[in-house]
């Protein structure tokens, strides 16, 4: 009845606590746990009880078959190289070690993306154009900015759509078809379009940023704004409530969770918006340009290293929204 | 036309002899929803007169138009047939002149306001300045006992309480009319009894008009100085049942003779009008 309004799960809750899933692990697997109570059964039990416990061991079987893929995928390369070197025989253990410290593998291993994420962040000065802290800068600007021109574009298009009925009709078919292009193919024309009209630096890229990012906020908003029910419209009516009265004190409220949630999708969105176009416009650095470099030269240690920065970014920037949605969820009174 | 309303007048010199026009004058009203498969008949032929400082009750079966009529007198349906005048003018005049507060049959606070903001609300809405729109809140939620919770939020109070603050809220600024649809319908007898003697009170000591939906016989006896009992399909007036208890009964009187004789009535009512099925 008066239960708190949250958004329906059409997006992803990436930040949604653990303990839920732990849970329900924990209900699942402790009967048969029980019925061997070996040391190591109980040992794996206490690690799923934890909330940290099966983060680590969904990270442990990742990291675990990537080094397995990185051994089998780089032995070709590691066999041509110790023939090449005039050796006739290794073991198995030379071959192995060799495939984790290529130059350029197929697939380099964890421990050498994350040296070169130690080098290109904490080694290399962030002035530096080797350095990922410079490159990140130079990515989150152009997200942040694109971010704020696509959720402002989000929501001033999600209030005309719900207060002109004839706007959703002829808005909404551009507004999905836009969003059925490939952005890999629009970026490139979007980029050379606003150069020629001397708009170059961070505007285009941030342009391609709020292309991505304006549509799941305007899907979230229409929603939220449409969310309140017949009874919440039908109090306004009988004090004679203005629509912008109804507007203010309802439907926007009423759709804050809403926003929040599709403002989450919206900010990875703009990032990827933004690493794309910095393929195309790799002469200012970022993300995007580290990539193309890395597969121009075959530093494939390199790109590995792009796009956990990039991943790592997309997180602190998920986490960013996750944080304001729930301080303004408390003030709200929505959170329990 | 004319002569029309020339009966009409006649008519309502002649139930209310006080000179006061009634609150609400309907006169052979009907609606029809207009659903998906075909149209429903909710509300044929109403003839309704409703005096200032009355208690009206409607009791009927679910599906009968309570809360169809309730919601044709504030202007959240229009009638198909018939005229109808809240305060002498039409429903939507009245909506806009503010002269009614409607509780719904659930609290439908708004759960993002503590319950001070829920109140205040229509105050919001109106255009109160803050230090009356305080005042008043504070005022009202005192009436209905829930001084000291301003701060919570909806979930942190109880149905009976959300279902008060609901009437502090229809309250608050003031109304001489109340619509309540089954305020109390989703609450526990206990809880319901309290109600009942608290809204009571309040009617007594404000002296406003109340139209109260009910499908409780001893709720419509006790609180009312008159019942209306509909029957369904379609929905219309089968009986007018008056209940003079004095003003300032207590729970009491629901074990005098007077009381079950008024309640055997309505019970009766209620059979003949659903007796053709
Ligand atoms: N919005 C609507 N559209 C179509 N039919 C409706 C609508 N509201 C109510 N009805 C129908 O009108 C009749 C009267 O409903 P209602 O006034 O809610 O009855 P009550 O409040 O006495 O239970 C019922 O048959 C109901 O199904
Ligand atoms: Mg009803």
């Amino acid at each position: 009845m008066t239960e708190s309004k949250r958004p329906p799960s059409d997006f992803p809750d990436i930040f949604s606590r653990g303990e839920k899933g732990a849970a329900m692990a924990d209900a699942a697997t402790l009967p048969a746990m029980r019925a061997r109570r070996g040391g190591a059964s109980r040992f794996f039990a206490a690690l799923w009880r934890g909330a940290v416990g099966p983060i680590v061991v969904v990270c442990a079987a990742i990291v675990a078959l990537w080094y397995l893929g990185a051994v089998l995928m780089n032995a070709d390369l590691q066999r041509s190289a110790f023939e090449n070197a005039g050796r006739k025989s290794w073991t198995t253990a030379e071959l192995v070690a060799g495939t984790l410290s290529q130059e350029r593998p197929k697939l380099p291993a964890p421990h050498q993306v994350a040296q070169e994420l130690w080098k290109t962040v904490v080694d290399t000065p962030a002035t530096s154009k080797r350095s990922l802290v410079y490159h990140g800068g130079v990515t989150l600007s152009a997200t942040l900015l694109g971010f704020l021109f696509g959720a402002g574009l989000g929501v001033g298009l999600a209030v005309l759509i719900v207060h002109v009925k004839s706007l959703e009709r002829s808005l909404m078919p551009w507004i999905i078809s836009s969003q059925t292009i490939p952005i890999i193919a629009l970026a490139p024309m979007i980029v050379i379009i606003l150069n020629q009209l001397d708009i170059t630096g961070i505007v285009p890229k941030a342009a391609i940023a709020a292309y991505l990012s304006f549509f799941p906020v305007t899907v979230g908003m229409v929603k939220g704004l449409r969310s309140p029910d017949p009874l919440q419209l039908d109090l306004m009516r009988t004090y004679s409530a203005s629509q912008a009265q109804t507007f203010w004190s309802l439907r926007l409220p009423a759709c804050v969770p809403f926003l929040f949630a599709s403002l989450r999708v919206g900010v990875a969105a703009a990032l990827v918006g933004t690493v794309v176009a910095e393929l195309t416009q790799s002469a200012d650095g970022g993300f995007g340009a580290r990539l193309l470099a890395g597969s121009y030269y075959g530093q494939t240690i390199q790109i590995w290293a792009a796009i956990f920065a990039a991943a790592a970014c997309a997180c602190a920037l998920i986490a960013a929204v996750a944080l304001a949605d729930r301080i303004v969820a408390r003030r709200m009174g929505y959170a329990r | 036309m004319n002569s029309a309303m020339a009966t009409d007048r006649v008519e309502a010199a002649r139930q209310a002899p006080a000179t006061t026009p009634p609150v609400i004058a309907a006169r052979d009203l009907s609606l029809t929803y207009e659903a998906t498969d075909g149209p429903v008949q909710a509300l044929s032929g109403i003839d309704l007169d409703i005096q200032r400082g009355e208690f009206v009750s409607l009791i009927g079966p679910s599906g009968c138009g309570k809360t169809t009529l309730l919601r044709v007198i504030a202007d959240l349906e229009t009638a198909s047939a018939g005229s109808i005048t809240v305060n002498g003018v039409s429903p939507q005049e009245a909506r806009l002149n503010r002269s009614y507060g409607y509780v719904f049959q659930a609290p439908a606070l708004y759960p993002w306001r503590s319950i001070a903001g829920n109140v205040g609300l229509p105050l919001e809405i109106m255009g109160y300045p803050k230090a009356e729109r305080r005042e008043r809140v504070e005022k009202n939620l005192a009436l209905v006992n829930l001084t000291g919770f301003e701060r919570k939020f909806p979930w942190q109070l109880s149905g009976g309480m959300q279902q008060r603050a609901s009437i502090a809220r229809a309250l608050s600024f003031d109304p001489d009319l109340l619509l309540m649809d089954e305020p109390f319908g989703a609450l526990d007898e206990i809880v319901r009894d309290k109600l009942n003697e608290q809204l009571l009170r309040l009617w007594d000591l404000t002296r406003k008009t109340v139209v109260f939906v009910t499908h409780s016989i001893p709720e419509a006896v006790f609180l009312s100085t008159r019942i209306v009992v509909m029957s369904p399909r379609p929905g219309r007036i089968h009986e007018t049942i008056p209940c003079d208890f004095p003003r300032d009964r207590t729970l009491d009187i629901r074990e005098t003779p007077e009381f079950l004789e008024i309640a055997n009535r309505v019970r009766h009512g209620l059979r003949e009008g659903h007796s053709y099925e």
